[in-house]
């Protein structure tokens, strides 16, 4: 895949107008916001976006106030992608018929409920059928819209208030579903990862996902300061630390050829730069029961997970696949 | 007055000739997922596409709700699309079927009416669609192949009008229609294309303060499907109610060009009445078993009973005025339903017909006869019978049973 | 006060007909961004990573300004900046 390598400059970047545009109705703070508005400064042209039902639909679409700069449809919680197939094809249509000259990209934005869960099967569906669209995931590790709970994207331990730590039970006990293998399975043009403190990073995949020609999808770590019970200041600090301890390593497949990208890349060669994973843990109150004398043992699960994923995926890089 | 255009006759089945009148309509985007008894219509549609006969996007989604999202979205892109789906598919759908009439966007889609499991059943029944009577889809349900092919062209027109705005569903009895083979008049494509014509867009304001077209276009951006509190939600929910009052003019409307066409009329396009003027005892109906009926009251007639059929083709909107017009002579009449609702007092059709006559000047007996689920059969010589019960009645002046199941094993 | 619109008056399917930008969510802030410009050296880190998108890069002018009708007091700009030339002041202190 040729990408046309867009180089930016921060005050370019800067100076485009936001087709995110304030007055939203986020938290403070919020991680999945400041995602959303960088993900629409690297678009290229005409663009519609189609959202699934969660925080970022809700909080920009407040009747009759639109935060919404680009045209934008949201019809249910399950079928973003299914959304975008179905603008797909009706453009395709318009441009057989003459009636449709530019080319207009599609994003389909949803969060981890939208996309892990209940969204899992219209995106998979989308993606064999190969439409032209880029999948941005914004994963804020729960079901934060209806009040933080858990989803298959929650990490092991975590508190969410359908899996609280209890006396008994301390906060869920299953691992968080690696969806990246899943959309790697799928054999689709583009995946990667990317998360907001490595602000160019992210802009360059989305624009490469937009570039495809075909199915693209994009998982960007999006804090949430009043999910995860963490300092609103440090929503962005959080998504520094979480590819720092290797929790969530970035990198992008081309045509299923992984290459780790630079902030994670360091830390192959050099694991003295990987931090603990209760550097990133501490401060965020879902995991507080986890620095308690009788729940250690699941820290330990956590920091084990993280190592092995870690290192099936250094793996997986150097192999190339 | 357009002359008659002339029409070209072929064997068809039900489903082949909702297919036909789909290429013949220039519709741009076809997202549907297979489920008997509709599974020759995305078939048919297929080979269409296969073979470079029409120029329709054809996307196969991996379930129905996905179909529904799909067309929905294209729909919402400004394009005409179509979908067909049944029973289980339909269900699946239940909850875009909402999206999609409070979203306004006009989508055709034909109903191969099927039984709802569970048990499993493949046969024909109403359930399916009478389930989704709340949710803002126009209704039409129709006799025969003939009626399927000239109903989804009409469909085009009836759904996109600007008034109207609302999806529509053409629902043909599974199996009896959707595989029956039947002689089919059609028309050649260019007279289709022209009767149909591209599809109107509404307008709306959008957050630019512009009022342009209603469809996602990067030259004039709106957003679609926003989240309203209770301060706004009941307004659009009239707007939908008062699109489904435009329908009801705009189904006579097209009923009537097209007859001018085809030399086809169903009755006003709302209601179809056979021998009704003066029929003392009726049958109210909904789909082909009106064409069974028929041949019995020819022969009551010849008897000398004043028997009379009033099929309904439109359910939704429920066409009140016309329906108590029509049967404003008759005494005593049957409401058979081809489906059932589940501890409601009948049938649904028979209990919407019975609220309507309500307020007539004379209020007809009304008795609710439960037939035909799961596709279970009634020949000429048993369905007789239903009219020599309303005889029955008429003579006795009892009704010992109000409900009452018709060939089931008691 | 003018009176709401009745169904007949706005458009159908619930298209917005309003910008956020009229929504002023900066009275939401406890703590407002007050910043050391001797100490800024316009990385632009702040601009990039507010969510409110309250933070404006004006190129005229070569330097950034706040938008304290959208700013909600979240801290980022002041945790994030390199050079630490932002704090969080209780506002009207």
């Amino acid at each position: 895949m040729e990408t046309q390598g867009w180089k930016f400059t921060s005050e370019e970047i800067a100076a485009k107008p936001d087709l995110f545009l304030s007055g939203h109705r986020a938290c403070a703070g919020c991680g999945p916001a400041s995602t959303l508005r960088l993900i629409m400064k690297a678009t290229r042209g005409p663009t519609i976006v189609t959202h699934a039902t969660g925080c970022m639909e809700i909080v920009g679409s407040i009747y009759p106030y639109t935060s919404w700069a680009i045209p934008w449809l949201h019809t249910a919680f399950e079928n973003a992608a299914a959304n975008a197939s179905g603008i797909d094809a009706a453009l395709k249509a318009l441009q057989r018929k003459g009636q449709l000259k530019e080319h207009i990209d599609i994003i389909a934005i949803a969060g981890d409920g939208g996309t892990y869960d209940i969204g899992l099967q219209a995106l998979s569906g989308a993606i064999e059928r190969g439409h032209d669209f880029l999948f941005v995931l914004y994963d804020n590790e729960g079901y934060m819209n209806t009040g933080i709970q858990r989803s298959s994207s929650t990490p092991i331990g975590a508190s969410t208030t359908t899996t609280p730590a209890g006396t008994v039970i301390p906060g869920k006990l299953e691992r968080k579903k690696p969806i990246d293998e899943i959309m790697l399975a799928h054999e689709m043009p583009y995946v990667a990862t990317a998360t907001i403190y490595y602000w160019k990073d992210l802009l360059t995949k989305v624009r490469r996902g937009l570039e495809v020609e075909g199915p693209a999808f994009l998982h960007v770590f999006a804090p949430c300061p009043r999910g995860w019970r963490s300092d609103p200041a440090k929503t962005i600090e959080y998504s520094k630390l979480a590819v720092e301890s290797c929790v969530f390593p970035i990198w992008e497949a081309v045509n299923g050829k992984r290459h780790l990208s630079a902030p994670s890349k360091l830390i192959g060669p050099s694991p003295q730069r990987k931090r603990p994973v209760k550097d990133y843990l501490a401060g965020q109150g879902r995991f507080r029961h986890l620095f308690t004398p009788q729940n250690q043992h699941i820290l330990a699960e956590l920091q084990r997970q993280t190592d092995e994923r870690w290192e099936r995926l250094l793996q997986k890089c150097e192999s190339g696949c | 007055m357009e002359k008659l255009v002339k029409q070209a006759i072929v064997a068809l089945n039900g489903d082949e000739a909702v297919a036909l009148a789909v290429k013949q309509c220039d519709v741009d985007v076809v997202a549907a997922y297979p489920i008997t008894p509709q599974t020759i219509i995305v078939e048919k549609y297929s080979e269409y596409v296969a073979n470079g006969e029409v120029q329709t996007e054809f996307v196969c989604t991996e379930s129905e709700h996905s179909a529904m999202t799909a067309c929905l979205a294209a729909s919402a892109t400004g394009v005409r699309v179509f979908t067909a789906s049944a029973s289980a598919g339909l269900a699946l759908m239940h909850e875009m079927l909402f999206v999609t009439s409070g979203s306004r966007m006009p989508v055709v889609m034909a109903v191969a009416n099927r039984a709802l499991s569970s048990p499993l059943n493949i046969h024909g029944d109403q359930s399916d669609s009478m389930a989704e009577r709340d949710s803002g889809w126009i209704q039409i349900y129709v006799e025969n192949a003939q009626e399927a092919y000239d109903s989804i062209i009409q469909a085009f027109k009836i759904a996109e009008d600007v008034g109207v705005s609302l999806p529509m569903i053409v629902g043909l009895d599974g199996f009896t229609i959707s595989h029956t083979l039947e002689k089919v008049e059609v028309f050649p494509q260019e007279a289709v294309k022209q009767f149909v014509g591209e599809r109107p867009l509404p307008s709306v304001l959008t957050h630019e303060g512009k009022t342009v077209p209603f469809k996602l276009d990067p030259k004039n951006p709106m957003t679609m499907g926003p989240n309203v509190s209770p301060n706004f939600y009941f307004e659009f929910k009239r707007q939908q109610e008062e699109g489904m009052k435009n329908a009801l003019k705009k189904i006579q409307e097209v009923n009537t060009e097209y007859a001018a066409l085809s030399g086809r009329s169903y009755g006003d396009g709302l209601v179809d009445a056979y021998r009704l003027d003066d029929a003392e005892i009726a049958i109210v109906v909904v789909g082909s078993t009106a064409g069974t009926l028929k041949v019995i009251v020819d022969q009551l007639r010849q008897e000398g009973v004043q028997a009379g059929i009033l099929r309904l083709r439109t359910f939704r909107p429920f066409p009140v005025e016309e329906l108590r017009n029509a049967l404003k002579s008759v005494k005593i009449m049957a409401v058979m339903d081809k489906s059932i609702s589940f501890g409601g007092f009948g049938g649904t059709v028979f209990t919407e017909t019975r609220n309507a006559l309500y307020d007539a000047k004379i209020r007809p007996t009304i008795v609710s006869y439960i037939f035909g689920l799961g596709g279970r059969d009634s020949s000429p010589h048993d369905l007789r019978k239903i009219f020599e019960d309303l005889i029955q009645i008429s003579k006795t002046g009892q009704v010992e049973t109000q409900v009452r199941y018709y060939g089931l094993k008691e | 006060m003018s009176r709401e619109k009745s169904w007949k008056e706005i458009s159908i399917a619930g298209v917005c007909s309003k910008s956020s930008v009229g929504f002023m969510t900066g009275d939401w802030k406890t703590y407002t961004p007050i910043r050391d410009v001797a100490k800024c050296t316009k990385c632009l880190t702040c601009v990039m990573f507010c969510p409110e998108a309250a933070i404006k890069w004006s190129p005229d002018i070569g330097d950034i300004e706040f938008d304290f009708n959208f700013c909600k007091g979240c801290g980022i700009c002041a945790n994030d900046c390199p050079t630490k030339a932002i704090t969080m002041k209780i506002e009207g202190e």
